[in-house]
This record gives C-alpha cells, sequence and structure tokens, in this order.
C-alpha cells in the first residue's frame, strides 16, 4: 500500500497488474504523452522537457531536457536512444519496480526521446540478474510492435522506431554509460574518455541519448502534463518527485515515490516508520554507496533534493537512502564498501585498480584488529590519490565514500585501532522479520 | 571431414533466438555478451566447444571471446551447481544481517565461497548488491529471488530446492 505522503507519478501503476498489458495501459492514460509529442516539433518537445526541471535518476542528476538538446540535428552515423536498467548501485532497487509493473510507461519514454531527437533505433539494457523482467518487458515489446507503437510508420505518424531489450553479464562499471556502450557493442565494459561526450560520439560512434530508467519512464507523464505541471512537485531546478529507495536500519524499508525537497526527518519517522529498535539515528548514505555518508548531526532539517543535498557536499545520487543506526560499527561499514568497488574496478585505471585493491586490504587489517593509528592516514592518502585520476566515475565512487566515512568518524577509527577487537556492540544487525 | 566449429550443443530454440537477437543490431558482435549468458543456461557453463562456436557465428577470433567472458562475473568457464546459491553481502544486506545469512548458508551447504556440493546439487557465491535493498536481507538462487531472509527461511529454501533437485525437475 502506498504511504499517504507520496505522490504516485512514475508508480501510478505498480500494484495494477493490468497495465502490464497494452489495453491495461491505454485504459490508464497511457500513450497520451506520445499522442501529444507525434503533435509537436522535437524543438518544442526539448522545451517541455527543460521547463519540466527533470534531472537524470540514475545518478549523476543531469537535466534531461539539455541532455537532450546537445545531440545534433544532422549526423552522418544513425543516432541511438538507451536505456540505462542495469541497476547496480548498493541500496538502489527501484528501477526494477518500474520494468516490473510499468514496462509500457519506458517504451513510452523511449519513443518520446526517439521523436525528440530523431532515432529510429534503441535498446533496454538490462543487468542479467533481473532476468525475470525480459519476460514482462520483451512481452510489452511485443505487445507495441503488434499493435504499431513500435516499428515503421509509428502510428500513422510517419515515425519509425525499433527498441530491443538487451542483456548484461555482471559488471557495475556497465552501469556507467560509456562502459555500458562498450558492453552493448560486444566488448569488455571499459569506460570510454570524455569528450566527446555520448550525444555527439555514442553508442557506434553515433549521437546517442542515453537515460536511466525511472527518467524516462517519467517522460510520458510530463508530455501528458506539461513541463510546468511536473516542476511544480519540487523546489526550482529539482522539477517533480522521485523514487526513494529506504533501506537498511528502518523499520519500514521500501520503495516510495516523494516530492524533491521532502524533509529526511519525515522521510524517516513518518514514511519509514522511524529507526529500527527505536535506536537513535547515526547516518545516512543519501543516494547509493557512491554517495558521501552524512552524520546525524548534518541532516539536521535536510530537505530531500539535488541541491540541498549537494550543499553538504554530497549527492542524492541513485535515490538509495541507506539509513545506519547507533552501533554500527562505521569501519566494518568502509570495509564493506571498498570490498565492493575493489570487486568492480574494470583494472583500466591504475589508480582505480590499485587503491581499491589496497584500501580493502588495509581497512580489513584494520577491522580484523591489527590496525595502528597511522593507518587511518593512509586511507586517506590512497583514497585522495584515486579521486579525478581514473577514466570514469568509479574511481571518484570508490573514494568519496571513504573519505567521509574516515573524516566524519575518525574517533571511531582511533577506537578501532586501539582495541585488538571491534568495538561496536554485537548486536549491530538486528533481526529482519 | 572435420566439422567446424557450431553451436549443435544448443537447442534449437536457442540457436533460432541467437539468429533473431543477431538482426537487432547494426554489428553482429553486440549480441556476443547475451548470447554467452544465454548459452551457459542451457549448459551450466561455457564450454570450449560452445565457445568456438558462438566466436565463428560472430566471425570473432576465439581469444575476443574469452576476453569478454573474463570481464563479467556471471560468466563462468567451469560447473557451477544445479541450484546456484548467490547471498549479497553488500551494505544494505549487512545492515540487516547479511552476514549471519551468509554463515548460515556456508554450515548449511558445508561449503565456502565458489565451491560446489560433491553431489553437485548447490554451490555458494557470496556476491554483491543484486538491487533487493529494501527487501534484505536477500539471495537470489539461479536467477530466483528470495528477500527479507531469516536463517529459519533459508533452511526452508534450501529445502526445497533439495527435494526437487532430488526429484530431478
Amino acid at each position: 500500500m502506498p504511504h499517504p505522503a507520496e505522490i504516485r507519478i512514475v508508480s501510478r501503476r505498480f500494484g495494477n497488474p493490468e497495465a502490464r498489458t497494452l489495453a491495461g495501459y491505454l485504459a490508464d492514460e497511457g500513450y497520451q504523452g506520445l499522442e501529444k509529442a507525434l503533435a509537436m516539433t522535437p524543438e518544442q518537445i526539448v522545451e517541455e522537457m527543460k521547463a519540466s526541471g527533470l534531472r537524470g535518476r540514475g545518478g549523476a542528476g543531469f537535466p534531461t531536457g539539455m541532455k537532450w538538446s546537445f545531440v545534433p540535428k544532422q549526423s552522418a552515423r544513425p543516432k541511438y536512444i538507451l536505456c540505462n536498467a542495469d541497476e547496480s548501485e548498493p541500496g538502489t532497487c527501484k528501477d526494477r519496480l518500474v520494468m516490473e509493473w510499468d514496462p509500457f510507461s519506458i517504451i513510452e519514454g523511449m519513443t518520446i526521446a526517439a521523436r525528440a531527437i530523431g532515432s529510429r533505433q534503441g535498446y533496454i539494457f538490462i543487468r542479467g540478474e533481473y532476468r525475470y523482467l525480459f519476460a514482462i518487458v520483451d512481452r510489452a515489446l511485443e505487445e507495441a510492435y503488434a499493435a504499431g507503437y513500435l516499428g515503421k510508420n509509428i502510428r500513422g505518424s510517419g515515425m519509425d522506431f525499433f527498441l530491443y531489450t538487451h542483456s548484461g553479464a555482471g559488471a557495475y562499471e556497465c552501469g556507467e554509460e560509456s562502459a555500458l556502450m562498450e558492453s552493448l557493442e560486444g566488448k569488455r565494459g571499459l569506460p570510454r574518455l570524455k569528450p566527446p561526450f555520448p550525444a555527439i560520439v555514442g553508442l557506434y560512434g553515433g549521437p546517442t541519448v542515453i537515460n536511466n530508467v525511472e527518467t524516462l519512464a517519467t517522460v510520458p507523464h510530463i508530455l501528458r502534463g506539461g513541463g510546468a505541471w511536473y516542476a511544480a512537485y519540487g523546489p526550482p531546478k529539482n522539477g517533480g518527485t522521485r523514487l526513494f529507495c529506504l533501506s537498511g536500519h528502518i523499520n519500514q524499508p521500501g520503495v516510495y515515490e516523494l516530492p524533491l525537497g521532502f524533509p529526511l526527518e519525515r522521510m524517516l519517522q513518518e514514511v519509514g516508520g522511524g529507526i529500527l529498535e527505536g535506536k537513535p539515528l547515526k547516518a545516512i548514505v543519501p543516494g547509493g554507496s557512491s554517495t558521501p555518508i552524512l552524520t546525524a548531526a548534518e541532516t539536521a532539517g535536510l530537505n530531500m533534493d539535488y541541491d540541498s543535498v549537494a550543499r553538504l557536499g554530497t549527492f542524492l545520487g541513485s535515490g538509495g537512502v541507506v539509513v545506519l543506526a547507533r552501533d554500527t560499527c562505521m569501519v566494518k561499514f568502509a570495509l564493506r564498501i571498498i570490498r565492493f568497488y575493489r570487486h568492480e574496478s574494470c583494472g583500466w585505471c591504475v589508480p582505480c585498480r590499485e587503491g581499491t585493491h589496497w584500501l580493502a586490504q588495509a581497512i580489513g587489517r584494520f577491522h580484523a584488529g591489527q590496525g595502528r593509528p597511522a593507518d587511518i592516514k593512509l586511507f586517506e592518502d590512497v583514497a585522495s590519490n584515486i579521486l579525478g585520476r581514473t577514466f570514469c566515475p568509479l574511481g571518484d565512487a570508490a573514494a568519496m565514500p571513504i573519505l567521509a566515512i574516515v573524516r566524519k568518524f575518525r574517533a571511531e577509527f582511533e577506537a578501532h585501532a586501539a582495541t585488538a577487537a571491534c568495538p561496536a556492540p554485537a548486536a549491530l544487525e538486528p533481526q529482519s522479520a | 571431414m572435420q566439422p567446424g566449429p557450431n553451436l549443435d550443443m544448443l537447442s534449437p530454440a536457442l540457436r533460432a533466438r541467437f539468429d533473431a537477437m543477431i538482426a537487432h543490431y547494426p554489428v553482429k558482435r553486440s549480441a556476443l555478451v547475451p548470447m554467452l549468458l544465454y548459452a551457459q543456461d542451457e549448459l551450466g557453463h561455457l564450454t570450449p566447444e560452445v565457445i568456438r562456436g558462438i566466436a565463428a557465428r560472430l566471425e570473432l577470433d576465439e581469444l575476443a571471446v574469452r576476453e569478454v567472458i573474463g570481464y563479467y562475473s556471471m560468466l563462468r568457464l567451469h560447473p557451477a551447481g544445479r541450484y546456484h546459491v548467490q547471498v549479497c553481502t553488500n551494505i544494505s544486506c549487512q545492515l540487516r544481517g547479511a552476514d549471519r545469512i551468509w554463515d548460515h548458508c556456508r554450515a548449511r551447504l558445508q561449503l565456502e565461497n565458489h565451491q560446489t556440493t560433491p553431489d553437485g546439487v548447490f554451490s555458494l557465491e557470496e556476491v554483491e548488491c543484486i538491487g533487493a535493498c529494501s527487501w534484505a536481507p536477500a539471495m537470489q538462487v539461479n536467477y530466483d529471488f528470495h528477500q527479507q531472509l531469516t536463517p529459519e527461511k533459508v533452511d526452508q529454501i534450501l529445502d526445497g530446492y533439495r527435494r526437487k533437485g532430488a526429484s530431478g525437475d
């Protein structure tokens, strides 16, 4: 059941299995956005998107309309639309629900995007672990082709658009846009040096728009209701609503659609039902594992929109809000984060490949009780030397959370170095059931 | 005459699917990663024969295919168990007791990470985030998600697979 504080736009069809069929989708205002878009010029569509204030829901938060506007009108090579459904940022589990409950919204959003940039082909790149979603999305694609919503001369408009699903096979790095394109070309998912950006040189060297699942699924609603209508839900430059994934030490973890700028305090207490076992809040990770952590004190009065979170030196990211209660060992938490990035580093850039390896080794040793006070400075040095020195953002994604945890919880690291065993209480991982 | 590399070890349905997939891309090679994964689903792992067959089908060097296999964590060159148990221990799961679930699976299956039971029924792997953060702790057995786990629930799930394995389903 939706929480009363939710405003359900991109999640409006969640829980309604009828909406997975074309008939059910059409009966619930489906394809009204495309209908409008087909009567508009590409420039008008991009303007509507800009007016909506929609920013990318994958992690970087780049304004969607602006991204589309970078694609050149004329191109010798074909242009492509890609849906990034490689959801892999720890703490994030929302795109899965969009694909599961509302596959047509993604198809419609991509068709509108194709109309806006003049593309006739696209792919939905879904992480390999999400196999169960292929049956749902492929069935929706089949229905869309059969009814003339995909293929040649869509609904008599003269527009052609061909769309297919594509499976990944396990690699966080492929969520990075240029690595995703390499992977889609049948290669190792190594990132490309930017610029040129995908809007100019993307898939197969053609101009490419790549957006997150939730971003694309929001597009039809914006076209249907108008950019100004959507923007009004959030503060200026932070238009609309988004899916927040609440996880960790919270009584009612779940995926909730809330307006941008929603107060964190209300998100945790009212929507999330409070901190597990009534413990005090220690910290939150605001937008997936790569976003620097915020202490409970820092979060006082925080509103959850891109700009408010950025003012605290971190990011709204992918919408994965991870809640940590008192008694959580921050050394252990940092260790799990860096072990993840060590595993996922593609090895292309030396600072990331070596830095994540040595950090994982050293923090592991530290947590196991063989730490020295001097190690704390070492963690900072190694992490700082990854920052900004890699092709893609994975290096930063590994370094930023470690730097934030070490700097904000230094006393805890010092206490850890002074004892052989982890000083956190044993029962720091509560029962889930 | 020796037959050249082919995909005869795969079902006709999958070979037909490959033909359709390849037609979705302007460059044949684009179908490589999903072809490898779907072939593995049928065969259990990527055998030298299927690697050569896929390379030939896409007109690639075998080495280029092997290089790609080495990159993706889901692709494997050796058999796993019939039920591949993948326990997420990443942050959202960790905060909800994933370490306990992981230890429980190890003890219950008598396996360490990346090992397979002697009867070939189960294999165990500690995996990174599977996108079940709000329903943590979670694991996947093959492609099936199991969420909001407790040790008791894990026992029921594993028993269910064991029965399924014994009945040959």
